[in-house]
């Protein structure tokens, strides 16, 4: 074994590129969950993104395009979650968990003329100065734009919820949406809207694997990574930073078993590759004794008849 | 103007028709999207749905049906239990994984001894440790308020990778000559979950025949049973009423995890014949769709069981015979989820016209 073969600065600028698809699905799922919503199917849209994003980037050779398309379908898919659960009324779990199935395959099928094809790279931060000063420069400086984007996201997404007038609104119906449809807001309208941008966040963050993390296009290579999203957001307690601290948490574990495993160290690569699933269990039973930042209204069906 | 007005109990009717207008309106949607893949749709509709069974090499693929089905049953049955009372297992795969490891891991102890209590002994085994990785989520949700979906669900993706680590370690055929894999089961006679290969008949047939009679009689004829529904219905009646929550999940969790255990160790000592890295095929998860489109009922997971296997063994037809993707199969199934909980609506809910104001 040679630890000495891991740099650190390379060490937490790939955290940090591991990071960010989890982020970007989790910040979205995070504002669905305010809102009162459980979207399950978070895996399913993320890798309906990776696989837009990777066709379109490929055929028109714009990365940018590429996760433009990423988000879009991602929404677009989500869609039909926000139809089932909204309008059909239909339980959440089960719906998103058939959006997760149906995804999987779609994928797969959408998929399969682009395996061992090469996308587009993405051009990445440059300043002329910022980006060669040494230990800080790889760290900050110098990676793609999605990465900026995601924490940008993140402070978004605290002002809406915290500051703004409609992310008050999205936060009462998440609380209670008969005392919300009382007040007269649209509870289905909120949602739909708040489920449509979950699913863009997911499509955006499964585009970032197959386009800049990866970047290849494999069946099933977000790997359970929306799910261990949905699992950031109960760690979070539904608070964005957090969601954030907890993204880079997990994205330094898996960075540092990938290259635990390049150093060659005595444990199998297996009980290694198995250490993220293992830690989000254990985090989760560490949150869920407090339950205090979920949503009154999360999971339950609204209709306005009663 | 439409509007929804609940129905004050669930129209039965209509609960017994969803699942087949599902079938119907997912055949005309899968048709269309055949015709997007350039196939025609008839051809594929039939390939998939017809010839199967009644088709020209039927005698080939009957059998097949059977071998498909009887991990799907198997499954389904446990997990409606838990989704009847809210209970969520998502990781059956896992537990079907894990079932398979344990089970053949005491085969494999065995051989070659040639003894009548080997396979019983391997039955008990996957059965115990598809329930070990059950009552993991099982525990951490009765002792730390845990959410069971999330838990049972990493731990599918942990088993994978212990099934990696067994094929290519632990359990690797000693004479395999350095191949991935164990011993194969074909070669153990003793150790052989088959009873009929030609007939595409093995244990967990009849095993899953026990189940669906078993989980009969408990929902329809035995308190627990009365308890799971009752939890399922209305959580506050049945706290009222002196439901033990912590019982009800201990067992939900515990006996889908057994069954799902038992369907992977019927599996790998028949169909699959041996630990592989490439062991894990997804039952776990199409057993949820089974679940649904079942209605939660033992006979109705039973049809949906061997409906869910037809579009397997339809679909590697279909993939031989006119080049259809595999993974149009799964679209496939996961539209049929889709239109089943769409329609669900017209099972709880009346659609009424309503003049605008008349309120």
């Amino acid at each position: 074994m040679d630890l000495s073969a891991i740099n650190p600065v390379l060490l937490i600028a790939s955290l940090m590129v591991a990071a960010t698809p989890l982020l970007l699905a989790a910040i979205g799922e995070l504002v669905v969950e305010r809102s009162g919503v459980l979207n399950l199917g978070v895996e399913g849209l993320m890798i309906t993104g990776a696989i837009c994003g990777f066709a379109i980037s490929v055929e028109t050779t714009s990365p940018m395009l590429g996760l433009l398309a990423a988000m879009l379908g991602g929404a677009v898919l989500s869609l039909l979650f926000a139809f089932l659960t909204q309008f059909a009324l239909a339980n959440q779990v089960a719906s998103g968990l058939a959006l997760t199935l149906f995804g999987l395959g779609l994928s797969a099928l959408m998929g399969r003329s682009y395996v061992g094809v090469k996308p587009p790279a993405m051009a990445k931060l440059d300043l002329p100065i910022l980006s060669d000063i040494p230990v800080l420069g790889p760290i900050f400086f110098s990676h793609d734009p999605v990465l900026y984007f995601g924490i940008a996201l993140t402070a978004a997404v605290y002002w809406f919820l915290k500051k703004s007038r409609a992310g008050l609104i999205l936060r009462a119906v998440g609380e209670s949406h008969d005392a919300a449809h009382a007040l007269g807001y649209n509870v289905i309208r909120v949602r739909v809207l708040a489920i449509m941008f979950g699913g863009a966040c997911a499509g955006l963050g499964g585009a970032y694997i197959s386009l800049i993390r990866v970047p290849q296009w494999t069946e099933g290579m977000t790997a359970g990574i929306g799910w261990i999203a949905l699992a950031l957001v109960v760690f979070a307690s539904w608070k964005p930073w957090r969601v954030l601290l907890g993204a880079y948490l997990f994205g330094g574990i898996n960075v540092l078993q990938l290259n635990l495993q390049a150093a060659g160290i005595a444990i199998p690569v297996e009980y290694l590759a198995m250490s993220p699933y293992l830690i989000t269990i254990l985090v989760l039973v560490i949150m869920s004794a407090d339950k205090s930042g979920a949503p009154a209204a999360l999971g339950r069906t609204f209709h306005a008849s009663q | 103007m439409i509007a929804l007005q609940k129905r004050p109990t669930p129209s039965r009717a209509l609960s017994l028709a969803t699942p087949l207008i599902a079938v119907l309106i997912t055949m005309i949607a899968g048709g269309l999207l055949f015709a997007v893949l350039g196939e025609n749709p008839f051809e594929a509709i039939r390939t998939i749905f017809w010839d199967p069974v009644f088709g020209e090499f039927a005698f080939y693929y009957r059998p097949q049906l059977l071998v498909k089905a009887a991990p799907l049953i198997l499954i389904a049955i446990g997990l409606s239990l838990g989704f009847k009372a809210g209970i969520w297992n998502i990781g059956a795969e896992g537990q079907y994984i894990m079932g398979a490891i344990v089970g053949a891991g005491v085969g494999l102890a065995f051989y070659p001894t040639e003894s009548r209590l080997v396979l019983p002994l391997m039955i008990l085994a996957g059965a115990f440790g598809g329930w070990v990785w059950a009552m993991i989520p099982a525990f951490l949700k009765v002792r730390f308020g845990t959410n069971e979906i999330l838990v049972s669900l990493m731990l599918v993706y942990v088993a994978e990778q212990f099934l990696a680590s067994m094929s290519l370690g632990l359990l690797r055929n000693p004479e395999g000559m350095g191949f991935p894999g164990s011993r194969n089961f074909s070669d153990y006679p003793a150790a052989n979950s088959w009873i009929n290969e030609a007939a595409g008949l093995h244990w967990g047939m009849a095993f899953a025949f026990i189940a669906v009679i078993f989980a009969y009689v408990l929902l329809n004829r035995h308190i627990l049973g009365f308890n799971i529904r009752l939890t399922g219905d209305s959580p506050h009646a049945a706290r009222f009423a002196g439901v033990n929550p912590t019982r009800l999940i201990l067992f939900c969790l515990g006996t889908s995890g057994a069954l799902a255990g038992m369907a992977g160790l019927f599996e790998v000592s028949g169909p699959s014949g041996q630990i592989n890295i490439d062991f894990a095929s997804g039952y776990g998860f199409t057993a949820i769709i089974v679940a649904f489109l079942g209605r939660l009922h033992p006979v109705g997971i039973l049809l949906a069981a061997l409906l869910m296997a037809l579009t397997y063994v339809g679909g590697d037809l279909a993939q031989g015979n006119l080049g259809l993707p595999s993974a149009a199969i799964q679209v496939f199934q996961g539209m049929l989820l889709f239109f089943l909980l769409a329609l669900d609506l017209l099972t709880n809910y009346r659609v009424v016209l309503k003049k605008r104001g008349a309120a």
